[in-house]
């Protein structure tokens, strides 16, 4: 199909998709934590904004109630959430060291590809306006895990986390113009707790462990090592 | 339908007032309380379906047939003991100073919110409120995977949320996808095409074949994740030892089986419209790696409770296995083993949990004697291993013995890797038990308050069922048998 045919608003569409993927690049590499919620947020803001203009061209009244959701939990309350904790646990200038960034960008890149590949049969399938994006909603999915594989923070696991909830919303806004909104409020809830029980998560973390790093958790494995005996482990307890 | 709305209120009820009053004395009977009615008003349920067939209610949103009616008793009914169980359970950890009245309010709300999750997947006619509830049975217990503030809990805790997260993650991807191919098929109508009712009924046939293939493989990694098949099982080990015992017990009897119900559910779907053997090759796959590779790690095992998780996964896998081949006669004989698995391993792990509290310790080396401290946790203990091994007169014995009928009728050459699988499965439980039920006991090991009826009840059941399998349960299992293999068993 060619771009110049289609109408400015899913020319728009377009580019607001790219920039979302964009978002899930610069959060792959950016060390910092500060930055990288601003990020997440943006590429929330970034996906309603998407969400929007599928509404317009699609007539889809309901889609607006998905956007607000996205703007209420992606763009406000969990960035929100998680920067106040990164400033209470003291972490908010704390850099993380990423072993091979360009290695890292290159393997993304390469996930991109596949999700073209991917996508083919549903795109093929699809007649909506919104089908050229579809690709690019399963990039952003798939970005977010190598995300949760590749940093070893909890807070940059949370956010690869949250950055694969966006990119499922974006994929059902893309290829069927949302789920039913029963299904979208389920999940919204589902997420909403998740963000609330994952703070709670880096108290203990921290108190248990003195760190956010995750490689810290290697206690339970399948060595035939004894396992630290549980007596010891309850005199730490208060 | 008032009846299922009782089965869902009931929890949801007694979760609410529980997370004010948890921490009472009587928080524990209300508990039991809780669990009586919601086995009560699901029986009559299941009854009600018995007599009349297939239930769709009112506003399409909840669907009871006889696959979902059974494992919805069978919830409630684990869910119950369980609950009878925990109450002195939970009493003596806190005597311990294991738990605080805080806690103690959070484990019994979740409990029930536990129980609330899992029944609304089983009865939920959307798909996509069968992955909120799912999501929603992880954000309940994660918490309480973690109850004991250990380092090695939170540990637990954090890999149980992360991976879980993430592989239903995928299953909300494949959901999408279903619903995608739903809306495009051919010449049907929008809307209410995320029912299963609808999907089943009108357009499975329609559905394009790519896509849905496509998506049977985002949910089989999703709901896989959470049945724990290998090699999506890391968080199962770590998640059933670290918790408090009840959880153990409601984790590994009933939660698995939710995860793996939803499993089949999508199966139907997309045997129907695929016409190929993909969905079951994918599970027979899967489930026979998950049935050895979790044989193979009991004989590694140091901590009692993963001993028994990783039994579960080999469990799982060989239901997996079995749904996969199809057919009547090996789904008749996954159902089976569903039922058996779950009341045998809730009662092993409430027995392991009065087993680590009489030895203090979760260890294996240093459980020892227990039929010779107090006969009772002894004799549970090595009964229900006996059961779940598969020992002649115990149902999972009848189960197991008609899936590998089914598989020498259908696939001959599997059942070698089966039966080498039960071999290496019965010798990593039973190196580790004879020590620990024979073995000397150790000095000044003294018997503890135990209430053993729970374990009772269901070995008796399970027994019950391997000696004569009752007329209105297998009537029960073959009507299920029916709707998912889509031919009788006669």
């Amino acid at each position: 199909m060619e771009l110049t045919t289609l109408g400015l608003y899913n020319q728009a569409i377009i580019v607001f998709a790219a920039l979302v993927l964009f978002t899930s690049f610069v959060m792959l590499a950016q060390p910092r934590i500060q930055p990288l919620i601003y990020t997440f947020a943006w590429q929330g803001l970034l996906l309603a904004v998407v969400i929007v203009l599928a509404a317009i061209v699609s007539n889809h009244p309901h889609l607006y109630i998905s956007a607000a959701l996205t703007v209420v939990l992606k763009v406000g309350l969990i960035p929100w959430l998680l920067y106040r904790l990164s400033i209470r646990l003291n972490m908010n200038y704390e850099t993380e060291t990423i072993t091979h960034p360009s290695m890292l960008l290159l393997s993304g890149a390469g996930l991109v590809v596949f999700s073209y590949f991917i996508a083919a049969p549903i795109v093929h399938l699809s007649g909506l306006a919104t089908r050229n994006t579809i690709a690019v909603s399963i990039a952003v999915e798939l970005l977010g895990m190598l995300i949760m594989i590749a940093r070893k923070t909890a807070m940059a696991q949370v956010i690869g986390f949250m950055s694969i909830e966006n990119g499922l919303f974006f994929a059902a806004v893309v290829s069927t113009y949302g789920m039913p909104l029963i299904v979208e409020l389920g999940v919204a809830f589902d997420v909403m707790v998740a963000s609330i029980l994952f703070g709670v998560f880096f108290f203990h973390l921290r108190d248990s462990f003195d760190s956010l790093d995750v490689s810290h958790l290697n206690r339970l494995s399948e060595t035939d090592e004894a396992m630290p005996l549980p007596e010891a482990a309850e005199v730490k307890q208060p | 339908m008032i009846l299922l709305e009782i089965t869902l209120l009931a929890p949801l009820v007694g979760g609410l007032l529980l997370a004010f009053t948890g921490h009472r004395a009587f928080a524990g009977w209300l508990n039991v309380a809780t669990g009586g009615v919601t086995f009560a008003a699901s029986l009559a349920l299941a009854l009600d379906v018995f007599d009349h067939g297939a239930r769709l209610s009112a506003g399409k949103m909840f669907y009871i047939d006889a696959f979902n009616v059974y494992l919805v008793t069978l919830t409630a009914f684990v869910g119950m003991t369980t609950s009878i169980f925990s109450r002195p359970y939970m009493r003596h950890e806190v005597e311990r100073g294991r738990v605080t009245d805080r806690r103690m309010r959070l484990f019994h709300s979740m409990y029930q919110g536990f129980l609330f999750s899992m029944l609304l997947v089983l009865s939920t006619n959307n798909l996509g409120i069968m992955w909120v509830a799912i999501e929603l049975a992880t954000l309940t217990t994660v918490l309480l995977v973690s109850l004991y503030r250990t380092p090695e809990s939170i540990e637990a805790a954090w890999k149980y949320f992360v991976l879980c997260g993430v592989g239903i993650a995928q299953a909300l991807f494949g959901t999408v996808l279903i619903y995608f191919a739903a809306e495009n098929r051919p010449g049907g109508e929008r809307g209410d095409t995320l029912l299963w009712t609808v999907l089943h009924d009108t357009t499975a046939g329609g559905l394009d074949p790519a896509v849905v293939s496509l998506a049977f493989v985002f949910l089989l990694v999703g709901y896989g994740t959470k049945v724990g098949l290998v090699p999506l099982h890391n968080w199962l080990p770590d998640a059933h030892s670290e918790g408090p015992t009840p959880m153990s017990a409601v984790l590994s009897g009933l939660l698995l089986n939710v995860a793996l119900y939803a499993l089949v559910r999508i199966k139907m779907l997309v045997d129907a419209s695929l016409n190929t053997e993909l969905a079951g090759h994918l599970m027979m796959g899967f489930g026979l790696l998950s049935f050895v590779v979790a044989g193979l790690f009991m004989h590694r095992q140091h901590d009692i409770k993963r001993l028994y998780s990783y039994s579960s996964i080999e469990h799982m896998g060989l239901m997996t296995f079995a749904f996969g081949i199809g057919g009547p006669l090996a789904t008749f004989g996954a159902l089976l083993h569903m039922t058996m698995n779950s009341l045998t391993k809730s009662a092993i792990f409430v027995t392991v949990g009065y087993a680590s509290q009489l030895a203090g310790t979760q260890r294996i080396d240093q459980i020892r004697g227990l039929i010779r401290t107090q006969p009772a946790i002894g004799w549970g203990l090595l009964i229900g291993t006996m059961a779940i091994a598969g020992f002649p007169p115990f149902g999972v014995f009848i189960s197991e013995f008609l899936l590998l009928i089914a598989t020498m009728k259908s696939w001959p050459w599997l059942t070698i890797p089966l039966l080498f699988g039960f071999g290496v499965a019965f010798a990593g439980l039973f190196r580790h038990l004879q020590p620990m039920v024979f073995g000397e006991p150790p000095a000044g090991q003294k018997p503890i308050q135990a209430n053993i009826l729970p374990v009772a009840i269901h070995l008796a059941l399970v027994l019950w069922i391997g000696l004569s399998l009752p007329t209105f349960l297998s009537g029960w299992f073959e009507q299920a048998t029916l709707l998912i293999s889509g031919t009788s068993l006669r």
